[in-house]
């Protein structure tokens, strides 16, 4: 008896569209098993890391500020991944991405106001934008392949920035920490709620993916994209530029990480220090995939890895696991994520007869 | 071991009706999700018969032999060998019964000899002192020359499938099944090939040979088993038979004839191409040397030649997709176009058609409509703005549909659900209604029904006679003699003066595609008198 895996002749659409929910809930049936293997209450885990900040009301601001930067990142990162460009790089674009807008900051002084936090803005996605550059040249002009050096540009990002807090833009009161001066209130951005911490950047968040949305399935440019994901010789064919396509989807990925950056420190942290990276370019990978790279299923999917890092925290307190076990489901989502991809285009078939040779009757 | 000795005996069984066919199958079905590849087929083959599977493609011929061969199983039905039920489970089972298989795609390492790629595909390991001599002995016995010590990507075609046909004689199958085997070789090789399986037949080897090419299988098969929709029509003695009847009946209907207006004349040169080189693109590239040509208004301009000897470069050098060095080698009514980028060409009237339809010229995933932005966004305004006109789109799309009979299901149908020969219809369409000044195609019938295939030969010959110039590449002979005007044929990346076609010698197109890489050991000097005629027929 063998299995076998057939293709599938076209794969079913609401499939593309399910998978990723049924992902979510074998991710939770499948931590209940393993943490009652364990020894700890795994249906209370699931239910305090999936459920209780989306019950909570009081939990929904916190959900929003982690959502914001994942969605932006995750939006960049999904027109790369469509064109079969992988930066993996992002966190590190998201950290120059926010040294630029501190930098930006520091230097107005004590200025502060609209055009500055516009500059400031501006400024990190300038930063992100060059910090993905390289990896562009490196692949453009010598093939060196995006995944390793975007990926080892952030362990440069990491060094820039213990530098940067650490030496010429240590806060001079602030006890020799490694850390910026606390940002002005004028040169932070203004809060939505009064009340809460949700600040402009979670509005930019809920608005980009229906801008992606309509420049990736209308534009040309979204239309190069998709074509030379979908098949890069046709693309050649029909007379759109690899190179032109690799820059740019890049070039977006950096931005958009930067972007996460500049509003994540003028909107949320409002300082940086050695703990300022904390993965969100990482896990805006498995939003990107889990979003199936469309703008729309980033924004659902940013808000559901957002859930598991609340989530997170709630059961730290209430069964006393460690905050790494949301590390832990997210990574189980991308898994089945994935494996759903290969049953979505692929049947499972057992094929009865053992390879022997030759039966005669 | 092979029964050389018994061959006469063998064949004298054949004549007997009664005598135990080699294979038999009885109600052989196939299906796959959304088609039955092969519904209920039965036929015989006889000891040392040349017997012809026959059909277009898409008519199940493969799917029939994978489950022969092994590769896959049957649905329903039985597969008996010398009258004996069997189960052929793989490949390996099937060769060790005494079935060997030569593929119409070679499965060869470029970079290794001849004898290393024998030794990496038998099943049994035998010392390379021993294997040698065991190809030469085979090699002689068939007149299959061939150094066992030359590196395969310095081989032609023809000789790469030798290396295939030697690999299946030193198992010593008592059925050979040859896919299309003919469909990358010269007229000449060809007849060489033909002589070997004869010698084999008349030592009692049976052969299953697939093809689609009458005037071959008239020459050489004496029984001949037709399938179409994966429905067995007919069972028939080539040799009785005209080609014009074994085609309709693999068709299914009437046949089409081009309809060409004659005594046309030509215009102006519209297509001008002086000395282009293009350096080779890898270890195993094919380099262009000094292509000169030109194509006038309304002419039919033929490349022919054996696969790999430098037709898509020229193709990608000609659509733009790759620039050339030297700008003013290609010219369109005299403006040079060496330098501009695909893009450009199509904005001055120079369309395209590479060979291969999914992934090349149109993208599975993507709808009809879709498909027509991928080339006809510029020339017809799809693109304001930077924002696709969708509607546009969708109406081009569906005139293309119109126009060029394409079945169909609409503008939104996904490219990759179109048959192969309804798709490239579709391709074809969208180019020819932009109305190019000069359009290139590679290939344009290949993998397609009949049917297609004579409605996008007409629309060609429509094209050019609205003062378009176009150039044909094919390997398909019959196809450039039947459309073209006028002919050249490319061999090493170098192409020959140009000859008008009504004055083509077929034997002299041979030796073109031969080029140097011909054997100079075999008989070149003439084609058997069988086959120069039913080239003619």
């Amino acid at each position: 008896m063998r299995i076998k895996l057939e293709k599938r002749a076209e794969p079913s659409r609401l499939m593309l569209v399910v998978t990723p929910i049924v992902s979510v809930i074998a991710t939770m049936l499948v931590g209940i098993l393993v943490f009652d293997a364990l020894g700890i209450d795994g249906v209370r885990a699931v239910v305090d890391i999936f459920l209780t900040p989306l019950l909570a009301s009081y939990k929904w601001q916190d959900v929003a500020m982690k959502a914001a930067p994942l969605i932006i990142i995750a939006l960049g990162l999904s027109v790369g991944n469509r064109a079969n460009v992988w930066n993996i790089g992002a966190e590190g674009q998201y950290i120059i991405g926010a040294l630029a807008a501190a930098g930006v900051g520091i230097a107005a002084g004590g200025a502060g106001g609209g055009i500055i936090m516009l500059a400031m803005v501006l400024a990190g996605m300038v930063g992100g934008t060059a910090w993905a550059a390289v990896p562009a040249v490196l692949k453009t002009r010598f093939a060196v392949n995006e995944i390793l050096s975007s990926l080892m540009l952030t362990y440069v990002a990491l060094q820039v920035l213990g530098y940067l807090v650490g030496g010429p833009w240590k806060d001079p009161n602030g006890k020799n920490f490694p850390a910026t001066a606390p940002l002005l209130p004028e040169q932070s951005l203004p809060i939505l709620f009064p009340g809460t911490t949700v600040h402009l950047g979670v509005a930019v968040a809920i608005v980009l993916p229906f801008i992606f949305w309509l420049v990736m399935s209308r534009s040309i440019f979204g239309y190069q994209i998709r074509v030379v994901g979908a098949a890069p010789h046709a693309a050649r064919h029909g007379g759109f530029d690899a190179n032109q396509t690799i820059w740019l989807s890049m070039l977006i990925g950096g931005g958009m990480a930067g972007l996460a950056g500049a509003l994540e420190f003028a909107g949320a942290l409002k300082t940086i220090n050695l703990g300022f990276p904390s993965g969100y370019g990482f896990t805006a990978i498995i939003v990107s995939f889990l979003g199936r790279l469309h703008p729309i299923g980033c924004l659902i999917a940013g808000i559901v890895l957002a859930v598991t890092y609340v989530g997170g925290q709630v059961a730290q307190t209430t069964v006393h696991i460690p905050n790494a076990t949301a590390g832990i489901f997210q990574a189980l989502m991308l898994f089945f994520i994935l494996a759903s991809d290969i049953l979505v285009r692929y049947r499972v078939r057992i094929v009865s007869g053992t390879a022997q040779a030759v039966r005669g009757q | 071991m092979r029964p050389t000795h018994l061959g006469p005996i063998y064949r004298g069984l054949q004549l007997d009706a009664k005598v135990n066919a080699r294979l038999s199958l009885f109600g052989i079905t196939k299906r796959f999700p959304g088609v039955l590849a092969n519904d209920n087929v039965s036929f015989e083959v006889k000891p040392g018969a040349i017997h012809a599977l026959l059909g277009e493609n898409g008519a199940g011929k493969s799917t029939l032999v994978k489950m022969i061969y092994g590769i896959m199983q049957p649905d329903g039905g039985e597969i008996r060998w010398n009258g004996e039920r069997m189960t052929v489970s793989n490949p390996k089972a099937a060769r060790k019964l005494g079935i060997g298989m030569v593929f119409q795609h070679f499965s060869l390492f470029e970079a290794l000899t001849v004898l290393e790629n024998i030794a990496l595909g038998m099943d049994a390991k035998i010392p390379a002192r021993d294997l040698e001599n065991r190809i030469r002995q085979v090699m002689t016995q068939y007149g299959l020359m061939l150094d066992p010590h030359r590196i395969v990507s310095t081989l032609s075609v023809g000789e790469r499938q030798r290396i295939e046909i030697v690999r299946a004689l030193l198992l010593n199958p008592k059925l050979l099944i040859m896919d299309e085997p003919t469909s990358v070789l010269t007229p000449q090789e060809v007849e060489q090939l033909f002589v070997v399986l004869r010698k084999l037949a008349a030592e009692g080897c049976s052969i299953l040979y697939i093809s689609h090419k009458l005037h071959e299988i008239k020459a050489l098969c004496e029984t001949a088993t037709i399938l179409r929709g994966g429905k067995l029509v007919d069972t028939c003695d080539p040799r009785t038979e005209t080609s014009r009847s074994m085609a309709e009946k693999m068709i299914g209907g009437g046949l089409k004839d081009i309809k060409k207006v004659d005594g046309r004349t030509f215009g102006a040169e519209r297509l001008v191409v002086r000395g282009l080189n293009v350096p080779k693109d890898g270890h195993f590239g094919v380099a262009l040397k000094d292509i000169s040509f030109s194509v006038r208004a309304g002419e039919i301009f033929g490349i022919a030649g054996v696969a790999g000897n430098g037709q898509n470069p020229l193709l990608l050098a000609l659509s733009g997709e790759e620039i050339v060095a030297e700008g003013s080698a290609i010219a369109v009514d005299g403006e040079a176009m060496g330098q501009l980028a695909a893009k450009k060409r199509r904005l001055k009237g120079m369309a395209s058609v590479p060979e291969e339809r999914n992934g090349h010229a149109a993208v599975p995933d993507f709808t009809l409509a879709e498909n027509t932005v991928l080339t006809a966004r510029d020339r017809l305004g799809m693109v304001n703005g930077g924002l696709i006109n969708e509607g546009k789109a969708r109406t081009y799309a569906g005139e293309v549909i119109a126009a060029f009979a394409v079945k169909a299901q609409g503008p939104r149908s996904l490219a990759g659900s179109l048959s192969g020969g309804n798709l490239q219809k579709f391709i074809m369409g969208r180019e020819i209604l932009q109305k190019p000044s000069v359009l290139v195609v590679s290939q344009p019938t290949w993998g397609v029904d009949a049917g297609a295939a004579a409605a996008i030969h007409q629309s060609l010959v429509d094209l050019a006679a609205a003062g378009s110039a176009i150039v044909v590449i094919s390997q398909d002979l019959d196809e450039l003699l039947s459309l073209s005007d006028t002919l050249a044929v490319i061999n090493e990346g170098r192409l020959s003066r140009p000859m008008a076609v009504k004055d083509a010698d077929i034997e002299q197109i041979g030796l073109l595609m031969g080029g140097i890489h011909g054997d100079p050991t075999a008989e070149v000097g003439h084609l058997s008198e069988e086959l120069a005629h039913a080239h003619q027929a």
